[in-house]
């Protein structure tokens, strides 16, 4: 039930201010997607989406530096 | 896909396997709180990677499965009355209630539609004016923002004939009440990812602190779930507590502060029925009284009638972790996914499913 998937972001449509939408690539599958509780989403961007609605940003940075950080990790003897 | 892709790399995989390995000396019992993590980890065969000190307990997020039979049957009620549209997700039309199913109803010519989002319900109360429609609310925290944004929606649209049989769930009183037990046998949480991305993480470092034992937030894919576990592992072996975020890119300390804001401002907190776990305080959401006429149960005036609970499921035990699935003598024999006697064999999210879908063996062992 608390399947979310991320998904990136190929247009935003804030024409109504208090319901954004953005239309959302996931794979080859492109939908709709609630955007009212992200103010900071820019087309580009990876959200996590549920039940048409955006739950958050793909944080990039820390995204990259964890997946850094495990790729580094040192073997344990 | 990225962001799923490299979470599934087999390297990293490898690499945390060794060392979680290395780093476990003793047997530590770690239960994963979220269905959708309990058939990731069938999926990907972690149990079998995992050394067998580390013992991965199934915990009760399934929100389907935890739904009261009281309120399915409610469901059921609904649907055969006349003008009724009723919709849900997919995951709840097969929960079998005391003498039927929302499948079966369908089947029977009861209107009955699956939706994608809760705001595909209010386009269908806009196009059928005639009938009411309402939309049976499952979920937990991840979910119930979704229903309050369309319940706030119906109520700027002045739309009448929409409302809500509202059975979400929370998931840290169900936690605090798994560990009140004075039998339980947990010694760390994998915290459910995608419900953090909506609280934050705050609510679970009262739990930490309360009961001493390490929370770790995990996301849904192999590397997040053996980074969740690696990280419990050095904090139990360390004899430490605390509330640990291994899914970052997603929670953030304080969550989704606009969705929480509208789930404030929708629902209340309330004494919730779980199936199989009884009553827990304050573990549900009902609406608040500005949202009142929004209430499905209200406006229809729907009792509640003793449920029939069939004797031979024990998804009780299967939900708090004390039993698994192989355990019941239904499993796999008078209890399967098409056939199923309780909610765990049906919901996509639930520990029977999981085992049967993976490991369809007589024991439903791996």
């Amino acid at each position: 039930m608390c399947l979310a998937v991320p998904g990136k972001i190929l247009t935003i449509d804030r024409s109504n201010p208090e319901a954004g939408m953005a239309r959302v690539q996931f794979g080859t599958t492109i939908r709709d997607i609630s955007i009212q509780w992200l103010d900071d989403v820019q087309v580009g961007d990876y959200i996590l989406a549920h039940v048409g609605t955006a739950l958050s940003k793909v944080d990039e940075e820390d995204a990259k530096f964890t997946l850094d950080a495990l790729r580094e990790m040192g073997e344990i003897d | 896909m990225k962001y799923i892709d490299e979470y599934r790399d087999r390297e990293l995989v490898e690499k945390l396997v060794r060392k979680i390995t290395s780093g476990v000396s003793r047997e530590w019992n770690i239960m994963e709180v979220c269905g959708g993590q309990t058939h990731a980890i069938m999926k990907y065969n972690l149990l079998q990677l995992l050394p067998p000190e580390i013992k991965l307990i199934h915990g009760p997020g399934c929100p389907v499965c935890v739904t009261p039979l009281e309120q399915i049957d409610q469901a059921i009620h609904l649907a055969r009355m006349d003008r009724i549209i009723l919709t849900s997700f997919g995951d709840m039309l097969r929960v079998p209630g005391s003498e039927s199913d929302l499948l079966s109803e369908k089947a029977a010519g009861g209107d009955i539609r699956m939706v994608y989002s809760p705001l595909d319900t209010l386009e269908l109360a806009t196009s059928n004016p005639g009938k009411e429609v309402v939309f049976f609310a499952v979920g937990f925290e991840t979910t119930a923002p979704a229903v309050a944004m369309a319940v706030r929606e119906a109520q700027k649209r002045n739309l009448k004939n929409f409302s809500v049989l509202v059975s979400h769930v929370l998931v840290p009183p169900a936690l605090d009440a798994l560990l009140s037990a004075p039998d339980h046998q947990i010694d760390a949480f994998l915290a459910a990812g995608h419900v953090c991305a909506i609280m934050g993480t705050e609510e679970y470092e009262a739990l930490t602190e309360k009961y001493t034992l390490p929370i770790v937030v995990t996301g849904f894919e192999p590397v997040d779930i053996l980074l969740g576990i690696s990280q419990a592992i050095e904090m139990l072996e360390a004899q430490k507590h605390g509330v640990y975020n291994a899914y970052s890119r997603i929670v953030k300390p304080l969550g989704n502060l606009k969705a929480k804001q509208l789930l404030e401002e929708v629902f209340v907190p309330g004494e919730r029925t779980w199936r199989g776990m009884g009553a827990i305080p304050n573990s549900g959401l009902k609406l608040r009284d500005p949202y009142r006429s929004y209430d499905a149960a209200r406006r229809f005036r729907l009792k509640n009638k003793k449920p029939y609970e069939a004797g031979s499921c024990m998804a009780g035990l299967i939900l708090t972790g004390k039993k698994r699935p192989a355990e019941c003598f239904s499993f796999g024999t008078t209890c399967t996914p098409e056939s199923p006697l309780g909610a765990p064999m049906v919901s996509s999210e639930g520990a029977c499913a999981a085992y049967y879908r993976y490991y369809r063996t007589s024991t439903g062992q791996p």
